[in-house]
């Protein structure tokens, strides 16, 4: 919306900004209803009641129980619509359908990284098809950031150390911005960029000027050779390390007596700090990778270890705790026995 | 009638001269006046790097300074103005100077730890201001980590070590004030004969001997990482950044109720003594204050929608967020049920209590906008919450205080300021604030976020009104600088009661002596009684 040729308004371009936008409305209205309810009052009496001479003092009125009740029963019950709408808007946003498009997205000082499935990989530029829905699962190589599409009305922090993830479905071609909302230093206003949002026969068309380097899978299977995970992990089973086939959305017993859910989480956790957690039966052989593998190849050996498990559904890998409505995924997914 | 009035030869201002009866003074009112003065530069030093923020935001590309250096000017903007003005601010100087005349008391409870107090937030402040002028800290007031921890290589820890030293200050403050309400009450004067002013000072007190110690923890935590390598909030060696959040939300949630709460107890005494009126709900008022402050507590999670916690985490604390609208609502219908049938006139104090309404009622209903959590997602980190957040702290907590200051002036140094210059000033403040943060709703649902030194072409217009507002809002501030020190020498001498209020703090001489009262009062009315003030009056002319 513009006035003047000055934007006012932010463009509808996904599912969930009319969502917004309509609550939006409703908070608006209500809020500018006792607004200006209160305004027009005080500036009445302020007339009405206006001191006419010296010495003059005001009517004695202590006060009235049932008005006190009234303004905070009828507050409260507003406020709970609010909260019930609000909680449901954002239910929504945080569930992404099993069906949706995978991107990764690393937040760097200062740089939007994106990888797709497919390969291609793009910095502070984002292209994706309309009409399907897409989760991007977000990490950081440093410090906070925040990934904020204005025009689809969602945002996710990046935090390093962890994965989070959010998901829009946008609707109207066009480029939109791309900001970081989270301080993140010296040039936190240049972690900017644009999502371009394709007709789904143009984006196919994109994917096909594509990469070299294979797919996120194949690059990731590469890299599984190259740091030499394959020597150990064997797919029989008789390797120094556990098989990694179809173990995704499995339950795997612990040394110590625990167990713990194979999610993108744990597998996360056990490449970069292997001696967390210890397979029944396995030796604490393994190196730690922390500080030695980068945020993009984690996120490309990780999507080679889940295509690993071909049958596993993409529900079982509830990839982040925000999502799975667990703080944290690696320690939510522990269960003591 | 006035000018037949004359300054009262012994009071607390000529009771000792030279530079050593300020330094070493006990004397509650003596302190509040070094207050004033202190925390009237730090509020136009953090005002100036305020002025720095709205000159670099006049245009889209980052032109008028580097990113560096714009990082450390609103890192410094609000680190003074939150820490070193606005939570000290009413305490501090009206609360220290009022609460003993208005309970009938001669002084706090513990004067000299009164004292201590002001020395402890001046160490506090020149350590941070050192560490500000030797090359600033560029994390923002927030100190998020891992940023704070490992990223940024300016005095983070100078800087966070002056606002540790200076919360002791806020702690032993609190604690005075608690004391000295309970067991410093002149005869008669019952909890529910107490001014509002005070409730909301006892509510106030209560945050910040609870909340303030967490800061303190917190930042040590920080130092002991950044120093010695521990590992608390950096994810490489083990920490957890979200936790920093957790632990400085805690404070600095309620901090937010340290700043805003004695405004409205402001509010209170104002709007009665314009519409010579008792407060509607006096226990509706005086209780919502309290209750504001117990639910300060434990909404603080509602400034980590997006930082990662759990869904069903968001909603609780989505949920408990709206609770703290409710006594603040009830405050607001409260004050304009007052007026009903009041005896209202515009003095500059009122003037400053219907700005106040205005923009608290803004501010206030702006954030259930924020506490919805589906609307919280795409506002979270904008200039939306900028907006917000400014509407109660300058809009609310500094009005108030402009108010206060204004109403209370004659009190505190006997003479009057110009009515007509005050009032000029009063309105370039609420129409320069307007200017200012209004736009910044706009331009934040547009998506502009925080902390940007360089933004979008398309937001530019909303930017310059912006930045225009401000300079009509600071000219705003300085006039009173002007006028009020004006008054002291050449302003009309102003009575014991100039406005008709019915405070027991009126009852006294103007400025009052050092003891406050010649003799130990002895309260049989209940709080608000206007008849009894007319009489007064009219014997006195």
């Amino acid at each position: 919306m513009k006035i003047f040729g000055i934007p006012i308004f932010p463009e509808q371009a996904s599912t969930f900004a009319a969502d917004v936008d309509a609550l939006y409305f409703f908070v608006l209205a209500t809020c500018a209803f006792f607004a200006i309810g209160v305004a027009v009052a005080v500036i009445y009496f302020g007339i009405r009641y206006h001191k006419k001479h010296d010495g003059e003092i005001g009517a004695r009125i202590e006060g009235s129980l049932p008005l006190e009740l009234l303004w905070s029963v009828i507050p409260t019950i507003i406020a709970m619509v609010m909260f019930g709408w609000g909680a449901s808007v954002f239910y929504h946003l945080r569930r992404p359908p099993a069906e949706a498009m995978h991107i990764y997205a690393v937040g760097k000082q200062w740089m939007w990284k994106f990888q797709h499935l497919e390969g291609q990989r793009e910095i502070n530029e984002l292209h994706i098809p309309a009409g399907r829905p897409i989760k991007v699962t977000i990490s950081s190589e440093d410090v906070l950031h925040s990934l904020f599409f204005p025009a689809f009305r969602t945002k996710m922090d990046a935090i390093p150390g962890r994965y989070t993830e959010l998901w829009f479905e946008a609707q109207t071609p066009g480029e939109y911005h791309i900001f970081c909302t989270e301080y993140c230093g010296t040039n936190h206003s240049g972690m900017i960029g644009t999502v371009k949002v394709l007709e789904p026969a143009q984006y196919q068309a994109w994917l096909q000027g594509g990469s070299m380097e294979g797919t996120l899978a194949q690059r990731g299977a590469k890299l599984f050779n190259d740091l030499a995970c394959s020597t150990c992990h064997l797919d029989t089973g008789q390797g120094r390390g556990p098989s990694l086939k179809d173990i995704l959305g499995k339950t795997v017993d612990l040394q110590d007596g625990s167990s713990a859910i194979v999610d993108e989480g744990y597998l996360r956790e056990s490449i970069l700090n292997s001696q967390a957690k210890i397979v029944k039966g396995f030796q604490p052989l393994m190196p730690t990778f922390q500080g030695l593998i980068s945020e993009e190849n984690l996120v490309a050996l990780i999507e080679h270890l889940k295509s690993l498990s071909p049958n596993a559904t993409t529900a079982a890998a509830p990839a982040t705790g925000a999502a799975a409505a667990t703080p944290q995924p690696a320690a939510a997914a522990v269960e003591k026995k | 009638m006035l000018d037949q009035l004359k300054m009262p030869a012994r009071n607390y201002l000529n009771n000792g001269h030279g530079l050593a009866s300020w330094l070493l003074t006990k004397d509650h009112k003596r302190i509040a006046i070094m207050y004033l003065i202190s925390i009237s530069v730090m509020f136009f030093l953090g005002g100036l790097f305020a002025v720095g923020i709205r000159l670099e935001l006049a245009t889209p590309a980052g032109d008028f300074v580097q990113a560096g250096t714009y990082n450390k000017f609103f890192t410094a903007h609000g680190v003074i103005m939150v820490f070193f003005f606005l939570i000290p601010s009413i305490p501090a100087v009206l609360g220290n100077f009022l609460i003993p005349p208005m309970i009938g008391a001669k002084d706090l409870a513990f004067p000299r730890i009164n004292l201590i107090s002001l020395y402890i937030y001046w160490i506090g402040g020149v350590f941070t201001l050192y560490a500000m002028l030797s090359g600033g800290v560029d994390t923002g007031w927030t100190f998020y980590t891992p940023y704070s921890a490992t990223g940024s290589n300016s005095n983070v820890v100078p800087v966070a070590l002056g606002i540790f030293i200076a919360g002791f200050s806020s702690i032993l403050t609190g604690l005075n004030f608690i004391v000295t309400i309970h067991r410093m009450r002149a005869p008669g004067m019952t909890w529910f004969r107490l001014p509002l002013f005070v409730w909301a000072h006892y509510a106030t007190s209560l945050v910040q001997v609870l909340g303030t110690p967490v800061i303190a923890i917190t930042i040590v935590m920080l130092a002991v990482e950044r120093g010695l390598g521990f590992g608390i909030f950096d994810p490489s060696r083990g920490g957890d950044p979200v936790l920093f959040q957790h632990l400085f939300w805690f404070y600095s949630h309620p901090a937010v109720y340290i700043m805003i709460l004695p405004a409205l107890g402001v509010q209170s005494e104002l709007i009665s003594t314009f519409s010579r009126k008792t407060i509607f709900g006096y226990s509706f008022v005086a209780f919502s204050s309290v209750a504001i402050a117990v639910f300060g507590f434990i909404v603080w999670a509602h400034h980590m929608f997006v930082s990662g916690i759990s869904t069903y985490a968001a909603m609780v604390f989505s949920f408990l967020s709206f609770s703290v609208a409710i006594p603040s609502a009830l405050k607001v219908f409260n004050w304009a049920a007052t007026l009903y049938k009041g005896a209202i006139s515009f003095e500059t104090p009122m003037l400053y209590a219907y700005g106040f309404m205005g923009l608290f009622t803004i501010g206030g209903l702006t954030g259930l906008f924020l506490a919805t959590l589906g609307m919280d997602i795409h506002l979270h980190d904008t200039y939306f919450v900028v907006a917000h957040f400014h509407y109660i702290m300058v809009g609310g907590a500094i009005m108030g205080y402009l108010g206060g200051l204004h109403f209370w002036w004659p009190k505190i140094t006997g003479r009057m300021y110009s009515e007509f210059f005050s009032r000029i000033a009063a309105i370039l403040v609420f129409v320069g604030f307007n200017l200012t943060f209004f736009p910044q709703f706009v331009v934040g649902y547009l998506g502009m976020p925080r902390r940007y030194h360089s933004y979008p072409d398309e937001m530019q217009v909303l930017n310059v009104l912006s930045s225009a507002g401000a300079s009509v809002l600071g000219l705003g501030y300085l006039l009173p600088a002007i006028y009020l020190v004006w008054s002291l020498k050449k302003g009309e001498v102003a009575g014991p009661n100039p406005w008709g209020a019915s405070g027991l703090e009126w009852q006294t001489q103007s400025p009052p002596l050092t003891e406050n009262f010649v003799e130990v009062p002895i309260v049989d009315r209940e709080p608000y009684e206007y008849e009894h003030v007319a009489a007064k009056e009219k014997h006195l002319v």
